[in-house]
């Protein structure tokens, strides 16, 4: 339901409201992939789901999601990290409030270009992650501590696809 | 004329008070987690709500590892089996002579009126998942509290030290490992004696040896272990072999890297040892001031 010159630019299919409850399942999705026991270079690249989750239903469903959800996820994701207590809970909120703020103009866009407002959206996450340890004291990691956000902008689409197949209408076979 | 929105179009407060909110409520956590460290409790509250979840996001590999156990060759477990027999027999010998010197010791120590070694208890663990927080570098096991992990104690693997608990959550452990930047161990040269504290790196596979004049006398091959007089790690764990080191006049110190000797990266099982009995009260500061090194300002005073 787009006006006029952009119906193309979006996906024009009318999808089922999303319920809460779906929208909990999927970051409960999410906080299970990013507790799972992975180590080496798979670490280093997997990309923060639970963040990518927070940040499509932000951007998708404003109204049904705000901050609690992503400051309580935060919380949970620094003690499984062992990180200091509320530096996620704090970079999550921030980006709640991009998603939420950018929402009008990034569902503008078609996927592609969606990338790039993720990425830059994922990154300025990590880099407030990355002041609060520098202002505790931490040292500056690799370079390839910012290598998730670029992993999860390519997820993305990939994100867009599976959050939307349960909300696609079933097609009738008989319609023809 | 005011324009507020009817009543049905009234979302709450604005996006910017609601985030100022939660914003302001997680650096009063950071805050309170950095400075004073008052957010262990609520922090271990958290992770019994977590437990389950990790143990469930633990399944499929678990499931996996299993599986690819199952196929293993009869060849394999056959070499498995002799090497394990190779080595039973051999530490079969081992243990019967430290028998003899664990009384003799006790016998000398009695002797020479001092204060007698506590048998250390240990809990074997299983290392659940490596910590994903880039700053550190920790791992978590799948003992706690509850099975009377303490915190600060010494964990190692069979070939030498890994790390020390850092926090000790109910069900779960999380161990800094020795190669955590914050981490220091106090270490002794197997050769001559010479003492000295190793820290992290922040990566795997390196230890830093900070703080040996330029002419210390210490070289490649050098084994390291803990010499215990910390109070926290037992003496003579191994803890690392010297690999490199570089003597530059111009420094004050000379720059010694360190191989870890424990596996970290390697098996899963991990040992972790009793807390130490407290060492005696440091003795009241009569003549020296303190500080390990005396500061102009002391002097000042005196």
């Amino acid at each position: 339901m787009r006006i006029g010159g952009f119906g193309h630019l979006v996906s024009e299919e009318i999808l089922l409201p999303v319920k809460p409850a779906y929208i909990a399942l999927t970051l409960f999705a999410a906080l299970m992939l990013n507790l799972l026991p992975l180590t080496g270079w798979v670490l280093t690249l997997r990309p923060d789901f639970v963040a990518l989750a927070l940040l499509y239903w932000g951007i998708h469903q404003p109204r049904k999601i705000g901050f609690l959800p992503a400051w309580l996820l935060g919380l949970a994701m620094d003690v499984a990290d062992g990180s200091l207590f509320g530096q996620h809970a704090l970079a999550y909120s921030m980006m709640m409030f991009a998603a939420i703020f950018l929402h009008r103009r990034v569902s503008m866009f078609d996927l592609r270009h969606q990338m790039l407002h993720v990425v830059v959206i994922l990154l300025a996450m990590q880099l407030i992650v990355l002041g609060v340890r520098q202002a505790a004291g931490g040292e500056l990691p690799g370079w390839w501590y910012f290598l998730p956000s670029f992993t999860g902008a390519l997820l993305w689409p990939l994100a867009h696809v599976v959050f939307t197949a349960p909300l696609r209408p079933r097609h009738d076979p008989d319609d023809a | 004329m005011e324009y507020t929105p009817p009543p049905f179009f009234k979302r709450g407060p604005s996006l910017l008070t609601r985030l100022s909110f939660f914003a302001v409520l997680s650096l009063i956590l950071l805050y309170a987690d950095a400075r004073f460290h008052y957010m262990e409790s609520m922090r271990k509250v958290v992770a019994v709500v977590l437990y389950p979840l990790q143990q469930l996001a633990d399944v499929p590999g678990d499931l996996g590892s299993r599986v690819s156990s199952f196929f293993v060759t009869q060849s394999l477990l056959q070499r498995e089996n002799e090497r394990l027999a190779r080595d039973n027999f051999l530490n079969a010998g081992l243990l019967q002579t430290q028998q003899a010197l664990i009384a003799e010791n006790l016998h000398l120590r009695s002797l020479l009126e001092m204060q007698e070694r506590v048998e250390q208890s240990s809990v074997s663990a299983e290392i659940l998942y490596f910590g994903r927080d880039p700053f550190s570098r920790k791992v978590i096991v799948d003992k706690g509290a509850m099975q009377d992990i303490e915190e600060g104690a010494a964990v190692v693997d069979d070939t030498g030290l890994i790390g020390q608990v850092s926090r000790a959550f109910p069900w779960t452990a999380e161990i800094a490992l020795i190669t955590d930047r914050e981490q220091g161990v106090p270490v002794q040269v197997v050769r001559n004696g010479l003492r000295a504290v190793v820290f992290g790196m922040g990566y795997d596979g390196a230890l830093d040896l900070r703080f040996m004049p330029v002419n210390a006398e210490i070289e490649n091959g050098d084994v390291l272990v803990t010499s215990g007089i910390d109070g926290v790690y037992p003496a003579g764990l191994p803890v690392a072999v010297v690999s490199n080191i570089e003597r530059n006049a111009a420094y004050p110190f000379a720059k010694i890297t360190c191989t870890p000797t424990a596996g970290v990266n390697s098996h899963r099982q991990v040992l972790v040892l009793s807390r130490l009995a407290p060492l005696p009260e440091y003795p009241a500061a009569s003549e020296t001031p303190k500080g390990a090194k005396p500061r102009p300002k002391a002097r000042k005073g005196g």
